[in-house]
């Protein structure tokens, strides 16, 4: 009876308010697929790439610094040139996104589990727990996601042994960069349990006996995934910059495994040399999927906030 | 405070118009990507500082801007016994704070070179003792014959002893708690062409010219302006704006565009210090590779396999951007005891080793991991990648670790226990000397002797050793440059070493100005000169 | 009151501890500073003795105890590098930094609010979408690719703008000022655009969310009811309600420009405290690195305690709770 609700629920919203608001913004739409293609040339880079930048044995030093196809000097191989190890751009954009995408993606999921367990444990719970919760959000909220990135790179780098640094880098990245976004959810979701635990629907479960994971989990949890989503899409787009901005500190990913920002770290030693493929192609791909992202992430704040319709 | 300022100019303009007709104060501004991290000149062993400092301080002897060695505060020297060297110094020679230069300065700034905290040690203790015979006349005694003393003695700069114990700074300024706000560490008073007037570490230092330096200088400059710029756009960003006359380094992909641009130019030069890749040939196992139980490249074949998988030209021509010169010996054409007919590179030829790598038993070849530093040489990671890529292609697959510099030597060095399979490193002798390249890095790792600790893979043949010692006090340049040639082939013949090229000098300069580029990297205020 | 303030007080302290404690244990993980101390060809014995010396191999507890109690009194220790003492080294560069931050959060007040109010008012006009979705550009951008482009174009192209530095400042005994030149001020423009595009942004999203919730109120749409003139209802009522969240939000975002002005001063060689740790990062100089996150947290906890001071005095439910 509970499921049949709230797929209702669920099913009402997507039928008619968000789904209409989607087809009657052209920005959300290509946004969206702005953003799906995107993740579809990611997912599958090892497929739809033209060649691989990783394969040692496939590049060729002697490819490198090409300009793009249709320019004088141009290779058909490769499309928008090559960089500075011969490895062709649009391959290693097409890889680097899904290092970037993963990073994003991953480090999203880590905060949103975080901060919504521990919004609905402080909301529901409430008293001392609450506030020591509160409290330990105060304090991570004091220091910026860079910050705290830096931090947490140096113990892993210290504490990892010097083989393994390369395989752990992207794991520290999704650990710090999901570590100082969970404040965010947290909040929200404690404020809307806040709300829902004392509504009727909610007080009549714990009468008839439900426990109390299982009220939070199919009750309350359902109720405060728009606003939760809104700030997972604005987050996405978040860390992937934060994930780019820590590359050109020097923190990133290692370069034999460039991500979207440590492309860009490598382009900028070229924006004098009159190579601008290296720069201008990686960097106009982050900043259209990052604004697509964004794009989207605003759009859904307003389809999902019923006062502003 | 003003007034004596703007007579000090008068007047070092007034010095200039001798030489040629100045009469305007001339400013220089130029920009490094690191800092000056301190006056003092026995801070710190680091070339930057050290030649930066050398426009302030001076040595007995000093470089000219080919690195010839030229009388500096020394008149003039000769050897009198094997160990014991006569200096006649420089008389009328004052101090920034008009204080006389005499014999005393250079027994005291030899004592605080020794000093605790002093990073000159090294350079110091081939100084065994002075005597002092007049106020400028010495004699100095060496440990043991050394054909190279005046060549030691370059970057011992002297400091004035009674400024120096007046301000409480007799000795040397170190990184210990218990000095300090140590005077010299952020004031100077050297016997110098230029003195600094102020002096911010990390942001600003300002040199103004010294009226009454003891020679006459080719520069016309007043004043000069140093700011040290980590990002590479943003020192060349200044220079094509004009706000600054010369920055260095600047990345060799950017000199076709300062050639293109108005104003400004690229200046690239032969740097004397050699790039090259080690393999650990010592241990019995290798550290980080998939071949247990015994280590590869203690097989000559496998070594050499190495040394033909490598296409140093593709490398200067892609990496480099044809600013490199590729070599086959550990030492530039600049230092003494080079040999030309050694230098050809170990021939490309992938073929080749590949059979070599299938003769020596690793016909699928093998994995080891590469050490590499990201932020020391020019162009150093893409070095490291390029090598990865070229024995990739011969079947060995090398994981590549490029690390900040801090890093990277914390692990290789032997501080880190020599931690390393695989490593590209680059050396320049500060003495200018072949000597120093084979006690450092072709001499058998030996702490006691101190010799071959960097010689990170331990490449090992006590015959070496044996001529090394003897290249150390054979006076005779003829019979010494002939030992040292017999190791350099010994070395080759056994591929102890991949070397890769001589980096180049990359400056880009102002055309305002006309500067002389020194193939240690170091910029001489005594040679720039503001055209008109 | 007195025991709440004790509380806050009380969590301030710890927080200072474990930031400290945090900072400290990883520093000695980042690498070994020795050689970044020394040359690249000084023995082996002369680094064991500075090891020694800079008591590198004393037990951990030891090393973190000695930190505690100077940081107590303000001493930091020496810098590795530089030789002289770290918290010298801080104050004078905050200037730097403390200016730039300034600037940057004016200009984002500055632009924000009148976009915020904009977008509020004219929700549906063309217009306003555009503002919205060209700031999402300036969000969408990595800030050090913002400098970058900025020097690229300003500096390098029209030669208008200098493309590094603080230009000439003024010295009044500890504080060194940029604002009463020329240079100064024109070198303070890039990065300080650079540094407020990301918070510009927000406080305009904020001001035209809070703009809208206020709108919908009843008391502005009962002035409104009552035939109060538009202008008048928009700026005096509704704005004015805005403003507060605004102001207390812009606050405690005052420490995280402080912290992001690090990307915008290695791009720009600005010489604030951010240039310094970054290097101090590289050149694994402990000191600096501790002394900096220790004043970034010494910062933050005293603008939330300021906050929550200020919160404890305005709200009384607040004071009901803990009493």
């Amino acid at each position: 009876m509970e499921n049949s609700v709230e797929k209702s629920r669920i099913a009402r919203l997507l039928d008619n308010d968000v789904w209409h608001s989607y087809i009657r913004s052209p920005v959300a739409i290509i946004s969206s697929i702005v953003t799906l293609i995107a993740i579809f040339g990611a997912l599958f880079a090892p497929f739809l790439a033209p060649n691989d930048p990783f394969d040692m044995v496939a590049i060729d030093i002697m490819d490198s610094s090409l300009p793009p196809a249709w320019q004088l000097d141009g290779d058909p191989r490769f499309l928008l040139g090559t960089d500075d190890q011969g490895r062709g751009i649009l391959s290693t954009i097409m890889y680097g996104a899904r290092i970037s995408l993963f990073v994003g993606f991953a480090s999203v999921i880590f905060s949103m589990v975080v901060g919504i367990t521990l919004g609905l444990i402080s909301g529901y719970v409430g008293g001392r727990v609450d506030a020591f919760i509160m409290r330990i959000a105060d304090i991570q909220l004091s220091f910026p996601a860079i910050l705290i990135a830096l931090l947490l790179d140096g113990v892993a780098r210290g504490i990892v042994p010097k083989e393994l640094h390369e395989d752990v880098t992207i794991y520290v990245l999704v650990f710090a960069i999901g570590i100082s976004g969970w404040v965010q959810y947290a909040r929200t979701v404690r404020g809307s349990t806040l709300v829902e635990k004392n509504k009727e629907y909610v007080q009549a479960a714990r009468v008839i006996g439900i426990r109390r994971g299982t009220i939070l989990r199919r009750h309350i949890l359902p109720n405060v995934m728009g606003p939760v989503m809104v700030i997972a899409t604005i987050h996405l787009a978040i860390a992937i910059i934060t994930e780019a901005t820590l590359s050109f500190l020097g923190v990133g990913v290692p370069p034999t495994t460039p991500s979207l920002g440590t492309l860009i770290r490598i382009g900028n030693e070229y924006l004098f040399s009159g190579e601008w493929w290296i720069t201008i192609f990686p960097g106009a791909a982050l900043v259209i999927l990052v604004l697509a992202v964004n794009l989207l992430g605003d759009w859904l704040r307003d389809a999902l906030n019923p006062k502003l319709r | 405070m003003k007034l004596r300022h703007g007579l000090m100019v008068a007047a070092a303009a007034a010095a200039i118009a001798v030489a040629a007709p100045v009469v305007k104060a001339e400013t220089f501004k130029y920009a490094f990507q690191g800092n000056l991290s301190s006056l003092d000149p026995h801070s710190l062993n680091e070339t930057f500082l050290l030649v930066s400092l050398g426009n302030i301080y001076e040595g007995l002897s000093i470089y000219d801007d080919n690195l010839g060695i030229q009388p500096g505060l020394a008149e003039s020297w000769e050897t009198i016994e094997p160990t014991k060297w006569k200096f006649n110094l420089r008389k009328g020679v004052k101090f920034h704070n008009g204080n006389d230069f005499t014999a005393q300065d250079v027994v005291f700034s030899w004592q605080r070179a020794l000093s605790e905290g002093s990073d000159q040690k090294v350079r110091a203790s081939k100084i065994k003792a002075i005597e002092v015979i007049d106020d400028h006349t010495i004699i100095i005694e060496t440990p043991a014959p050394n054909p190279i003393l005046t060549s030691d003695l370059v970057f011992v700069y002297i400091m004035d002893k009674e400024w120096s114990e007046k301000n409480k700074t007799a000795s040397a300024t170190s990184a210990s708690a218990d000095n300090t706000g140590n005077y010299a560490n952020l004031h100077s008073n050297g016997t110098g062409p230029f003195k600094v007037v102020d002096h911010k570490a990390d942001v600003k230092t300002t040199f103004d010219r010294n009226p009454a330096y003891w020679s006459k200088i080719k520069s016309n400059v007043t004043k000069v302006e140093f700011t040290p710029i980590k990002e590479a756009a943003t020192r060349v960003a200044a220079l094509i704006s004009g706000e600054l006359d010369l920055v260095y380094p600047i990345p060799v992909q950017d000199w076709k565009r300062l050639d293109e641009a108005e104003g400004v130019k690229a200046l690239a030069g032969p740097e004397a210090r050699t790039i090259f890749l080690g393999m650990d040939q010592s241990r019995d196992e290798l550290l980080y590779s998939n071949i247990k139980g015994k280590n590869p490249f203690k097989d000559i074949r496998v070594r050499q396999a190495f040394a033909h998988a490598l296409n140093l030209e593709a490398i200067k021509k892609k990496v480099m951007r044809g600013a490199a010169t590729p070599t086959g010996l550990m030492v530039a054409p600049q230092i003494n005891g080079f040999v030309e007919e050694l230098n050809t590179p170990y021939a490309y030829d992938p073929a080749k080793s590949k059979a070599l790598l299938v003769e020596a038993g690793y016909p699928d070849g093998f994995e080891v991991t590469m050490d590499c530093p990201n932020n020391r040489y020019v162009n150093d990671e893409k070095i490291c990648q390029a090598a990865v890529s070229m024995l990739a292609k011969v079947g060995v697959k090398v994981s590549l670790l490029a690390q900040p510099k801090s890093k990277y030597f914390g692990k290789v060095l032997s501080s880190g226990g020599f931690d390393t399979s695989f490593y590209l490193l680059g050396w320049t002798p500060g003495t200018m000397d072949s000597e120093n390249v084979l006690s450092s890095l072709l001499s058998c790792q030996n702490k006691e002797t101190k010799t071959g600790l960097f010689n990170l893979g331990n490449y090992c043949n006590p015959k070496v050793d044996e001529l090394t010692k003897k290249v150390g006090s054979e006076t005779d340049q003829v019979k010494r440059n002939a030992m040292i040639k017999e190791i350099f082939q010994t070395v080759k013949d056994e591929y102890g070493y991949l070397p890769l090229h001589q980096q180049p000098l990359s400056w880009g300069v102002s055309d305002r100005v006309t500067v002389s580029q020194r193939a240690d990297n170091g910029l001489d205020f005594r040679y720039v000169v503001v055209n008109k | 009151m007195v025991s709440f303030l004790f509380k806050r007080l009380l969590q301030s302290v710890i927080v200072m501890f474990t930031v400290g404690l945090i900072a400290f244990s990883m520093f000695r993980f980042v690498g070994d500073p020795i050689n970044n101390m020394v040359g690249q060809d000084t023995s082996e014995q002369e680094r064991i003795e500075l090891r020694e010396r800079l008591g590198l191999d004393d037990p951990f507890l030891v090393q973190f105890g000695r930190f505690a109690l100077n940081a107590v009194q303000g001493d930091f220790g020496m810098s590795y590098k530089y030789r002289v003492p770290v918290s010298g080294m801080i104050f004078e560069r905050m200037p730097a930094t403390l200016e730039l931050s300034f600037v940057a959060a004016i200009l984002s007040l500055a632009l924000g609010i009148p976009l915020g109010v904009y977008t509020a008012l004219k929700r549906n006009s063309f217009l306003s979408k555009l503002i919205m979705t060209t700031s999402l550009v300036g969000v969408s951008l990595p800030t050090f690719l913002t400098g970058i482009l900025l020097i690229l174009f300003f500096g390098v192209v029209l030669r208008w703008l200098p493309t590094f530095g603080r230009g000439d400042v003024v010295e009044f005994s500890a504080w060194s000022t940029g604002f009463l030149t020329v240079s100064g001020l024109k070198s303070l423009i890039l990065p300080s655009i650079t540094l407020a595009l990301f918070q510009m942004t927000l406080i305009m999203r904020l001001v035209r969310a809070e703009m809208l919730e206020v709108l919908r109120t009843d008391f502005v749409k009962f002035a409104k009811a009552r035939g109060l003139p538009n202008r008048l209802v928009n700026f005096k009522h509704a704005l004015k309600n805005t403003l507060v969240p605004v102001i207390t939000i812009t606050g405690l975002q005052l420490g995280s420009l402080i912290a992001f002005a690090i990307i915008t001063e290695s791009v720009f060689q600005w010489p604030g405290m951010g240039l310094l740790f970054i290097q101090a990062i590289a050149d694994v100089d402990i000191p600096i690195m501790a002394a900096y996150l220790v004043l970034i947290a010494f910062f933050f906890v005293l603008i939330n305690m300021i906050v929550d001071i200020l919160y404890y005095a305005v709200d009384p439910r607040l004071r009901a709770d803990n009493e």
